[in-house]
């Protein structure tokens, strides 16, 4: 009986996959996440779904494994899939990182040049800021 | 009473390309203006096009061709342009298809009109070989090309072509924030006919590169799938 696993958690894990679906895709809709960053966040909810419904393939998986039940398998799966987003995160937020400070020091620039040139036009009227 | 056009042309690392496709859009209509959005090239695309007399926009770093398109558009929003037209950089794109395209939208025959290599093509002497996409492209054309056309009612036969016109009325909605920057394409063609806007598809010219290297390779046919799909649907599902 190992490879069971009760009806109640089946349903669980079914309806909170597809609650994560339905969430990802409304805030999809509603522009607050980009398409680009929901794709992991998709594959992870349709997995687990995709495993709950067709059992046999996660009892398969889990002796492939050698877990000792197919709940581990999913947790197993979760907690990859939760290290992948939070390592393509850290990666985005990186090349966040640097474009941000790129604009800042170009934008500092920029305001220098501008004052140096309002200096110019104007040396009467400037004051010092 | 032409309107008043800018034409803005997207460049990635086009400096060997950019010279012609400016010299093109010369030769076919003289009365516009032209911008390149210089998307953070690394190579000398925006001392070419600056030297061959174009106006230049130069992003800081890559943004991508839809988010290089959008500033296009928010500088011809700006500078009070009437009408649009935008062209890829890399010389696909016969600029003498121009004029077909700009005459819709000066006759208000439509909002936008976009041009597709797949209607009947034109009868000219010696032209290079048509565009000939490979098969995953051309088979991910022809699939959202079908779903476009089943959702706005209308032919869709080209849905990622670059090669539009367009008038002020939708020049003022590519610029907001409806538009969506990654891989622009079949989903802008639905949301722009939710928006009301009469969209014409009309024949054009597009020439093959030999020697261009695609963007489409490794897993990138995959999320364009992907997200063309997701698009499609949360579109669907807004308002």
């Amino acid at each position: 009986m190992s490879a069971a696993m009760p009806i109640r958690y089946k349903i669980l894990a079914i309806v909170i996959s597809i609650g994560m679906l339905v969430l990802i895709i409304e805030l999809v809709r509603r522009r607050k996440l980009r398409e680009e960053y929901s794709w992991l966040w998709l594959l992870t909810g349709s997995v687990v779904l995709f495993l709950m419904v067709w059992f046999d393939l996660l009892r398969w998986i889990t002796h492939q494994i050698g877990a000792a039940k197919p709940s581990s398998t999913i947790f197993l799966f979760a907690f990859l899939f939760l290290v992948f987003i939070s390592l393509h995160f850290s990666v985005v937020i990186s090349k966040l990182t640097n474009q941000v400070k790129e604009l800042a020091q170009r934008n500092a620039l920029l305001e220098t040049e501008l004052q140096e040139m309002k200096r110019q036009t104007a040396p009467s009227q400037a004051g010092s800021s | 009473m032409p309107l008043k056009t800018l034409v803005i042309v997207p460049a990635y690392n086009e400096e060997a390309r950019i010279a012609g496709v400016l010299h093109g859009i010369r030769q076919y209509i003289p009365h516009a203006d032209v911008l390149i959005v210089d998307d953070g090239s690394t190579d000398l695309t925006r001392e070419v096009a600056l030297r061959a007399g174009a106006k230049v926009i130069s992003h800081p770093f890559n943004l991508g061709y839809g988010a290089a398109l959008q500033t296009g558009y928010q500088y011809a929003l700006m500078k009070n342009y009437e009408g649009l037209v935008q062209m890829d950089g890399d010389g696909q794109h016969d600029p003498s298809s121009i004029v077909d395209l700009l005459a819709i939208v000066q006759k208000g025959e439509a909002d936008i009109a976009i041009g597709s290599r797949f209607l009947e093509a034109k009868e000219i002497a010696s032209t290079p070989p048509p565009y000939r996409a490979p098969l995953t492209r051309r088979l991910g054309m022809k699939l959202f090309g079908m779903i476009a056309s089943l959702l706005i009612h209308q032919k869709v036969t080209d849905p990622t072509s670059g090669f539009q016109a367009m008038n002020r009325r939708v020049l003022e909605w590519v610029s907001g924030d409806r538009f969506p920057c990654d891989y622009p394409d079949a989903d802008v063609i639905i949301m722009l006919h939710r928006a009301g806007f009469q969209i014409l598809e009309v024949p054009v010219s597009m020439f093959e590169n030999q020697d261009k290297k695609s963007m489409h390779g490794g897993w990138r046919p995959l999320y364009y799938v992907f997200k063309m799909f997701l698009s499609i649907f949360v579109t669907l599902m807004r308002e």
